[in-house]
């Protein structure tokens, strides 16, 4: 039986929001949401971190810092894009300064469209992450067991 | 001294303590007017740290973090085998240093910050909890856990009721709760990232949190010798309810300055210990 799934630890980062998507990923840790539920705890270390989700388009001052917290990251990890400039750069995709979505910078399993995004659908995403998360545990173990022969 | 002891709390501890905790979350959610997790998350949680990639930080951090769970569990079983309350406190202590030293080990301000802290409470919690320890010397005339426990003279909480505060004072610290929660904290931890454990991840964050729940259940168990002299039953609901207060004032605070932190458990919890240790010596006719 595989616990990865149970308790997913979650890392917040706000690559370049306007803060909107922000305070939906803080609603969903009040009374009227409770991921905790799920055993969702918003830890704010990317070494204790499971998932990283990142709000916002990635701009040139902080490809390094987006780059940093995914390498510091333990396996296995999922990335969720939250809101429709995480995913594509949205409509600031034009400005001089961004580079566009996450996943110009890191690899991103979860999209998550909406300005801002809606709690449900942070839970959503969420959720899927977890599914992405064992099987990504599970190909760690068969690696391991590969390796191991 | 009865190995049985000793062995119960080596199986048994972390089952008890990863239920304490879960319930510990529960009911906070509970205050908080949230569904909260499920009983079992500390332990999901756990099992899930161990299935993580084992990032070291440098090769002592995980020895220092072994060693603490070491220590702390020796600690434990040196009590519930009936033994030397001194030497448990020693031994416990000792467990502590090697998590500050695990803290210490990488260069990180947020881990180093948290040690020094650490070291704070220590030094905050240690003068309380000793002379809680001397006070049950003077009341029953052992150390031995064993002999202070099956004490049926008077209820203990009658003549140690300065040491009984000051322990509950400085439990706070011990716990790790709010508003002693200085050096690290299960929630809202955002001030110092996660302060001593930020630099523990997966399998080494696991045996840290494992080390937890022998210390949380080590620390019960003191608790449980004031209430000795009452009949069981009483000293279960007794400790219950010193637990059940401890999540209640976690809930409650907001986190204090070390300088308040320090100071307070020296002139509150350490002074009442002292004074109760002063009369107790007074009655017994120790100069």
């Amino acid at each position: 039986m595989s616990f990865t799934g149970k308790s997913p630890w979650i890392m917040h980062y706000d690559a370049s929001s306007c803060n909107g998507c922000d305070i939906e990923v803080l609603a969903c840790l009040t009374p009227l949401y409770d991921v905790e539920r799920f055993g969702v705890i918003n830890t704010g270390n990317p070494k204790h971190a499971d998932i990283l989700l990142i709000t916002g388009s990635v701009n040139e001052q902080n490809i390094d810092v987006v780059k940093s917290i995914y390498a510091q990251m333990p396996e296995p990890k999922v990335v969720a894009a939250i809101g429709v400039c995480a995913t594509s750069g949205g409509i600031f995709q034009e400005c001089y300064n961004v580079k566009g979505g996450i996943d110009k910078v890191i690899p991103v399993d979860v999209y998550v469209p909406g300005c801002a995004v809606r709690p449900e659908a942070l839970i959503d995403a969420v959720v899927g992450a977890i599914g992405l998360l064992e099987k990504k545990r599970a190909a760690m173990k068969a690696a391991a067991a590969a390796g191991g022969k | 001294m009865s190995i049985a002891g000793a062995i119960a709390f080596i199986i048994l501890a972390p089952v008890a303590g990863a239920i304490l905790a879960g319930i510990d979350r529960k009911l906070t959610a509970r205050v908080q007017r949230r569904v909260g997790p499920p009983i079992l998350q500390p332990f999901y949680d756990v099992m899930k740290l161990f299935a993580k990639q084992g990032f070291a930080v440098n090769r002592f951090q995980g020895y220092y973090a072994f060693c603490f769970l070491l220590f702390t569990a020796i600690a434990g079983a040196i009590f519930f085998s009936g033994g030397d309350i001194l030497l448990t406190i020693f031994v416990l202590t000792t467990g502590a240093i090697f998590l500050v030293l695990g803290a210490y080990a990488p260069d990180s301000p947020y881990s180093n910050i948290g040690a020094e802290r650490e070291l704070l409470q220590m030094m905050a919690y240690e003068p309380a909890l000793l002379i809680a320890a001397m006070c049950f010397y003077l009341a029953t005339g052992s150390f031995q856990s064993a002999e202070i426990a099956s004490w049926h003279r008077e209820p203990l909480l009658y003549l140690v009721p300065g040491a009984f505060l000051g322990f509950l004072f400085v439990l706070t610290i011990k716990l790790r709760k709010s508003p002693f929660d200085l050096s690290t904290s299960h929630h809202a931890h955002q001030e110092l990232v996660k302060g001593l454990t930020t630099e523990f991840s997966g399998p080494t964050l696991a045996l840290v949190e494992i080390a937890h729940w022998y210390e949380n259940i080590l620390l019960i168990g003191f608790v449980y010798l004031f209430f000795a002299g009452f009949s069981p039953s009483i000293a279960i609901i007794g400790t219950a309810l010193v637990y059940l207060i401890e999540i209640f004032v976690d809930n409650l605070y907001a986190r204090l300055t070390w300088q308040i932190t320090v100071k307070s458990s020296w002139m509150i919890a350490g002074a009442l210990a002292a004074v109760n240790l002063l009369v107790l010596g007074a009655m017994r006719g120790m100069p």
